[in-house]
């Protein structure tokens, strides 16, 4: 098939960029939407022009790097996957696809698709950990754990970090990811230790680093390539207002 | 110089406890003073930068990715062993030791496996203490499952994300360092060059990968957590950007590297669709456990999977289970590689390229219902279907098997140091536990043995003599070895040819596959070694690398990497033909029985080929650390 994609292209984070429009032709339905680019990059690169700059990894939906918004949608138009999940055989010929980097102020821009987010590690810096040194821990059948309990901890634990769910939501929210952390801690009894400390710390940290707020539209649940539930919101909005109740600092 | 590989006196089960009881040990307060370079933050450096953080040593932490947390270590699947015995079903530290050194083909130390095997215990302690949401029964405890080469269930696993869950809990650990002040990380930062001072690694130079600022930093002692290198072949189950660059610059600069043939082919993955693949995606080993693997008996070329249902089960050949009856399905993973190739080589292959085999799961689903499976490898069959647009509830999968772990790396001794002093390798990057082989399952256990629980204490012994000194980063090694980095990027920039830089890489992958892949002989050795260096030279006078240092330029950071992956390839060719016996991952044509199963040669072979850098275009010197089995009898393995 033959497609028209419109990229945004930005040299480096003080230049102001724009969309620049691309032909490529004889894409196969079985390359991956990655793949289709590395085509026209290699193009790009024979004519002597610079490649389209994109973050990618693991190309396998797990490491959370590639991170495009597609026809207006992150990791773009299928459910449940990220960008390097999707493959060509969802598009047809003809089809103009624009394709552009996370947007959202706390995710600046380093270059074409490539935005900066070193802000969700810093979140996860402020409490998303539980204090344990190396060395020293029980025995790892010690303590039971309900398998319902395991279970719901390990479909929060399972976000990939990727960004989608700010660049989704109007606000630029990072509370999905945030809140993913800090219900996978507090469901699990190594997590609850600290759990008023951690939810304060990281809750803090998200909104010192330029987030919006979260008003309940739901889009980051939408979009999520891992399909992370508001259900850990409402989990983190709860054990915030406990926290906040009975914490030094109010 | 003779390796020194520094195994401790004593019975095999007492030489861990009292090489740390006899090991030099610094201070707490003086743990402060020493400043220690991490690159790598997967399983292994994460898990090594927390730890000797939490000390109370100065870690500097470095990885190309945009965050820790991306390491290629986030891929692993299926699950991560140790010897708990927590089934009941015979398991013992012992046994673990002892399917690790078979499944190996004996081409490991048995101290090292050993000691791996004893704290495998720990790991699963600790990662739980983390927080990792490990599988779990009703009774609330934890769920083990088996993997190939082993008769006992010792897996266990985070569905299908064990290597995400281990990961993010070193990451957590390690984010709680930094938080400290104690971890000061360098993320989208490669390391260069190794810097040597009075012959001891001193420190790195390193490319900022958004500004292109060469940069050195200075420490007293430097740990590679790189990874493999898997992507010498182009197309593997690595993640893109994982690379040889740090361990080939080190070995550049005197660190051996051990056993550069032994890569490991694993037999689960998606097959190849076509020129534009870019990596190969695996198919957890787990779905060996529930999945038949067949051809049918005679050739049937092109036949779809939709079509394979309705093959009749006497028509069908379940080639694994026919010819290795014991273990069936879950052989080790060099055995069923194989016998994939044989079969497809026969003509038997199906799919549109003939190149692949059914992995069948109708049987498991009739038995134990749809809901199990979907439990148990929900995501994976969703990733099936996502890639190959194919249902596995409903028809059998295809596979084949793709380039994935590689068991050579840097030469360690005991302590995990190098041939150069205060340069250690952990993970991945090093030789040391897996031989000719890895099990499944056992990556992950090495890289947080090594990062938890070998080196925050081996490491000590070293730096106890070392003086509190720093070296300043305007010391003149610093300046020769920023210059060298320098001039390298220069020269890539610089030759302005007609050829991108994965047509090189593509062309590369092809020889390493062709050649020095499943199946390797004299004559393709030789060829390939020939071709490869045809490769090299005209890479260097046509390769186009586009824009200039001083920005991000994924095109330049490539270059560099493939230009390494062009040198490591024909050590990996040369060591290959040296070896002219058959082991684990390593056949070579020449040396097989008659059943056409792998013939090792131990009077001749028994031991670890180091090889030594001997400049450019030289060719590389080959040193010996012979092997020595005190506690398990050589035999051939057979797992009929
Ligand atoms: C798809 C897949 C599934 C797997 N499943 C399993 C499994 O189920 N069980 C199992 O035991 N094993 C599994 N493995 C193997 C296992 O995942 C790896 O062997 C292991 O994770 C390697 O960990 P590591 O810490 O040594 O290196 P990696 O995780 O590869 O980390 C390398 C680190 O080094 C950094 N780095 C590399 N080069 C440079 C440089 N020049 N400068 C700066 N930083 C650099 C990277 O940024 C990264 O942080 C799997 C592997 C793959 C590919
Ligand atoms: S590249 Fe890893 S999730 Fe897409």
């Amino acid at each position: 098939m033959n497609l028209k994609l419109n990229i945004w292209r930005q040299k480096d984070s003080n230049d102001k960029g724009g969309f620049k429009t691309y032909q490529v032709s004889d894409v196969s339905p079985d390359m991956s939407f990655l793949e289709m680019i590395d085509v026209l990059n290699e193009d790009l690169v024979k004519k002597g022009e610079e490649p389209v700059h994109f973050d990618h990894d693991c190309r396998e939906g797990i490491c959370g790097t590639c991170s495009m918004v597609i026809n207006g949608r992150p990791h773009g138009p299928k459910q449940g996957i990220t960008t390097c999940q999707l493959h060509m055989r969802s598009f047809s010929d003809g089809d103009e696809i624009t394709i552009e980097p996370w947007r959202a102020r706390a995710f600046p821009v380093i270059k074409d698709l490539i935005v900066d987010r070193s802000a969700f590690d810093r979140i996860i810096q402020a409490g998303g950990f539980v204090s344990v040194n190396t060395g020293g821990a029980p025995d790892a059948n010690s303590i039971p754990i309900a398998k319902e309990v395991a279970n719901e901890a390990m479909d929060a634990a399972q976000c990939i970090g990727c960004g989608a769910c700010v660049a989704a939501c109007k606000n630029a929210s990072a509370m999905l990811f945030t809140s993913a952390k800090i219900s996978q801690l507090a469901l699990l009894p190594q997590g609850k230790l600290e759990r008023q400390r951690r939810v304060e710390k990281m809750i803090w940290q998200m909104e010192a680093e330029g987030f919006g707020a979260c008003t309940n539209t739901g889009a980051c649940e939408a979009e999520c390539p891992k399909e992370i539930s508001l259900v850990h919101i409402a989990r983190a909005h709860r054990e915030y207002i406990a926290a906040k109740a009975c914490s030094k600092n109010v | 110089m003779a390796l020194n590989s520094k195994i401790p006196e004593g019975p095999l089960a007492e030489k861990w406890t009292k090489h740390k009881f006899n090991i030099k040990l610094v201070n707490p307060a003086n743990k402060r003073k020493y400043d220690i370079i991490v690159v790598g933050t997967g399983l292994a450096g994460a898990s090594a930068a927390a730890s000797l953080a939490e000390l109370g040593y100065n870690i500097k932490s470095f990885c190309y990715q945009d965050s820790p947390r991306r390491a290629h270590s986030i891929a692993a699947q299926g699950g991560i062993n140790a010897a708990k015995n927590y089934p009941n079903d015979g398991d013992s530290v012992f046994r673990l030791f002892y399917d690790t050194i078979k499944g190996g083909d004996y081409r490991s130390r048995e101290a090292n496996v050993y000691r791996l095997a004893e704290v495998s215990n720990n790991i699963i302690d600790q990662c739980v203490a983390q927080g990792v949401p490990f599988a779990r029964e009703y009774g609330g405890l934890l769920d083990n499952r088996s993997f190939g080469g082993a008769q006992v269930s010792r897996t266990f696993y985070a569905r299908g994300q064990t290597g995400q869950q281990l990961l993010l809990g070193a990451y957590s650990a390690l984010s709680r360092q930094i938080a400290a002040g104690k971890v000061k990380m360098y993320p989208r930062t490669e390391m260069l060059d190794l810097v040597l001072v009075d012959g001891k690694a001193r420190g790195i130079v390193t490319r900022d990968l958004v500004t292109g600022k060469i940069e050195s930093h200075s420490a007293h002692a430097v740990v590679l957590a790189t990874g493999g290198y898997g992507n010498v072949f182009y197309l593997s189950t690595n993640a893109m950007g994982s690379n040889a660059t740090a361990a080939w610059r080190a070995h550049k600069k005197g660190a051996y590297f051990a056993n550069p043939c032994f890569t490991q082919i694993h037999p689960t993955c998606i097959p190849v669709s076509g020129d534009h693949q870019s990596k190969l995606t695996l198919m957890s080993e787990s779905l060996r456990n529930d999945g038949r693997i067949w051809v049918p008996k005679k050739a049937m070329p092109g036949l779809t999977a939709k079509e394979a249902v309705n093959i009749p089960e006497e028509e069908r050949d379940y080639y694994l289970e026919r010819k290795y009856p014991a273990f069936g399905n879950l052989v080790p993973r060099d055995v069923a590689s194989r016998n994939a190739k044989m079969v497809c080589d026969e003509g038997r292959g199906v799919g549109p390229t003939g190149q692949a085999v059914f992995l069948d799961f109708s049987e498991a689903i009739q038995r134990l219902g749809k809901e199990v499976i979907e439990q148990k490898y929900g995501n994976l069959f969703d990733m099936y279907k996502q890639i190959q647009g194919d249902d596995p509830y409903e028809v059998p999968m295809m596979i084949y098997p793709a380039v994935h772990y590689t068991m050579g790396g840097l030469w360690v001794d005991y302590n995990l140091m190098t041939t150069i002093d205060g340069l250690y390798a952990i993970g991945e990057c090093n030789f040391s536990d897996h031989g000719a082989n890895r099990l499944g399952a056992s990556a992950l256990m090495q890289g947080l043995a090594d990062g938890y629980f070998i080196l925050p204490y081996t490491i000590g012994d070293y730096l106890a003599n070392m003086p509190y000194d720093k070296v300043p980063t305007d010391h003149e090694a610093f300046k020769e070895a920023e210059q060298g980095v320098q001039d390298l990027i220069n020269k890539l920039l610089s030759v302005n040819g007609d050829k991108t830089v994965d047509e090189f890489h593509k062309e590369l992958g092809k020889i390493m596959w062709d050649y020095v892949g499943m199946s390797r002989n004299e004559e393709g050795l030789k060829k390939a070694i020939g071709m490869i260096r045809e490769l090299r030279e005209s890479f260097w006078q046509n390769v186009k690398v586009l824009g200039a240092n001083e920005e991000m330029n994924m095109t330049l950071e490539k270059a560099g990497r493939v230009a390494d992956f062009l040198e490591l390839a024909e050590l990996m060719a040369k060591d290959a033909l040296n070896r002219r016996e058959s082991c684990g991952g390593h056949f070579r044509e020449e040396s097989q029985t008659e059943e056409n199963e792998a013939k090792r040669i131990d009077e001749e072979y028994s031991y670890v080929a180091a090889w030594k850098y001997q400049g450019p275009d030289q060719e590389e010197a080959l040193e010996k650390e012979p092997l020595v089995f005190e506690n398990v009898k050589l035999t051939q393995r057979s797992y009929k």
